[in-house]
């Protein structure tokens, strides 16, 4: 297996980069494993992953219909953050950061999670009092939420219009010290070789078609590779889900699919040093170490499984950066692509037994399942060896909805639209 | 994504407003069926194909469209006005 050094780095220039080891085997599937998760994304890598690292499981296979991390670990604007409001959200993805915190060391592949901060700006008093009040939620949970006046956040990121003329005027923001970037194909393949090294089989190019049960029971999966049985079979399949939940008998199900867009522009010199979030409408920017400014905004808002979105919110988007930064106007777009999200009906994840027996669920990630990667891996992990949840996703049950104890966090009630 | 506007023709969609699932029946309003309420208020088919949906023309002749749209391609099967469409479900019922 493939390390990777300066010496090793050197060595391979010299013969051209030609003998390069791949940093994970290409095995045939078993016909039987203890686990299998469909779903070669971040959260089904890092499921097995801690599957074998934390629980000694390590008969897994991942299946993956595309490549490995063709989905949305590769769609994504990079951003690591837990400024949120709730304190079950706040603890998941809180230990999410911690996680984060180690990645890299702890795969020794470098993730390059960089803690260059979350601003949020604000644009009128009273949001200026809901990010205060979200702010001090995190820091009674043990976060880290700090107020930021205009003065301050002109010294610290130069380019925001902070003008008293602009049409949303910004008024302060919320600042995440702890949150920030990681590079996302990393953590796709950092987790993919260290599941690969306990024993895990990666499967790619393998599309499952139908599940294989006895009753009620599932036990297995039909894919286009052949027939894989399993004692347990876990789903992390992002947008995905109903149609897998549909191919195992359950025809309806608490989300829809919808489709995200996502930017990058041509590289220029550094002009923010953290990501920066816009109030006034909704929009995420930060910049990539190669230069470019990565940078998403709202779902089209529609069903779709698509991969790609439409031309309004594309211009909407525009908009509202040359509202936020007025110097990048005539940057020239590079790149836009979208992704499928699981819109759950609470903006909140699911990650549960069930709701099959011997069906194991990690969905409902909305726009953000790629902050909670390492917390989702280790929790679901959790949650498939011992049959029962791990504390952090207790409250994130499937059942929540019908007993009316959702986790909304701006309480706007059921819509497939919220974070 | 153009929308076939029965009343105004092919539009793009940037006038329309979406308004989601078209397959939902609401339980009678007077029902206490908490499961039939859970059902309307959470659940959904979310198909990866033709999907019924709400659409209304909001920035045109503000009506109120019943669309069958691919939701693999964003291809759009069959536009027609939700009053009549409801009404003739309502006439089979």
């Amino acid at each position: 297996m493939v390390e990777y050094s300066a010496l090793a780095l050197l060595k391979n220039a010299f013969t051209g980069n030609r003998d390069w080891k791949q940093a994970w085997r290409k095995p045939e599937p078993k016909p039987a494993y203890d686990v299998v998760v469909i779903g070669g994304g971040g959260h089904g890598l890092a499921t097995a992953y801690y599957l074998a690292k934390e629980h000694g499981i390590t008969n897994v296979a991942v299946i993956e219909k595309g490549w490995l991390g063709s989905g949305n670990i590769g769609r994504n604007t990079t951003i690591v953050r837990s400024n949120y409001l709730l304190p079950d959200s706040i603890r998941f993805y809180d230990f999410s950061v911690r996680l984060w915190e180690n990645l890299s060391h702890e795969l020794n592949y470098n993730v390059m999670f960089s803690q260059r901060g979350v601003l949020n700006l604000a644009h009128s008093p009273g949001q200026a009092d809901e990010y205060i009040r979200r702010g001090n939620a995190m820091r009674h949970e043990g976060g880290d939420g700090v107020w930021l006046s205009r003065d301050e956040i002109a010294r610290k990121v130069p380019g925001v219009d902070l003008s008293p003329n602009a049409r949303f005027p910004v008024v302060g923001g919320l600042l995440q010290p702890r949150a920030g970037t990681a590079r996302h194909d990393a953590v796709a393949w950092g987790y993919a070789r260290a599941a690969d090294r306990h024993g895990v089989d990666i499967v790619e190019n393998c599309e499952v078609t139908g599940f294989l049960r006895e009753g009620d029971i599932i036990t297995g999966v039909t894919t286009t590779r052949g027939e894989i049985r399993a004692k347990k079979i876990a789903l992390a399949v992002a947008g995905n889900t109903s149609r897998l939940l549909q191919m195992a008998g359950i025809d309806r199900f608490p989300i829809e699919s919808h489709v995200l867009q996502a930017f990058v522009s041509e590289s220029i010199k550094p002009l923010v040093n953290c990501v920066v979030t816009f109030g006034g409408g909704h929009l995420y920017m930060s910049q990539s170490d190669k230069g470019g400014l990565v940078f998403g905004g709202d779902l089209d808002g529609y069903n779709s499984y698509a991969q790609r979105g439409n031309l309004p919110l594309v211009e909407e988007v525009m908009s509202e950066m040359t509202a936020m930064f007025p110097a990048v106007a005539r940057l020239r777009l590079l790149r836009s692509w979208g992704g499928v999200m699981d819109m759950s009906m609470d903006g909140s994840p699911i990650i549960t037994k069930g709701p099959l027996p011997g069906m194991y669920l990690n969905s409902g990630w909305c726009y953000g399942g790629f902050k909670a990667t390492p917390a989702s891996g280790f929790s679901f992990a959790w949650t498939i060896a011992k049959g029962e949840p791990h504390k952090t996703n207790a409250p994130f049950t499937l059942s929540r909805f019908e007993r009316g104890n959702v986790i909304d966090e701006k309480g706007q009630g059921p819509t497939p639209k919220l974070h | 994504m153009l929308i076939p506007c029965p009343h105004c023709g092919p539009r793009e969609v940037s006038e329309f407003s979406y308004q989601g699932d078209a397959t939902r029946t609401c339980p009678e309003l007077t029902s206490t069926d908490v499961k039939a309420w859970y059902d309307y208020v959470y659940n959904r088919p979310n198909p990866a194909g033709p999907h019924r949906e709400y659409w209304q023309h909001s920035g045109g002749c503000r009506a109120h469209l019943i669309v069958t749209r691919d939701t693999r391609t964003h291809e759009i099967h069959d536009v027609a006005f939700a009053r009549a469409a409801l009404n003739r479900a309502g006439e089979q019922a």
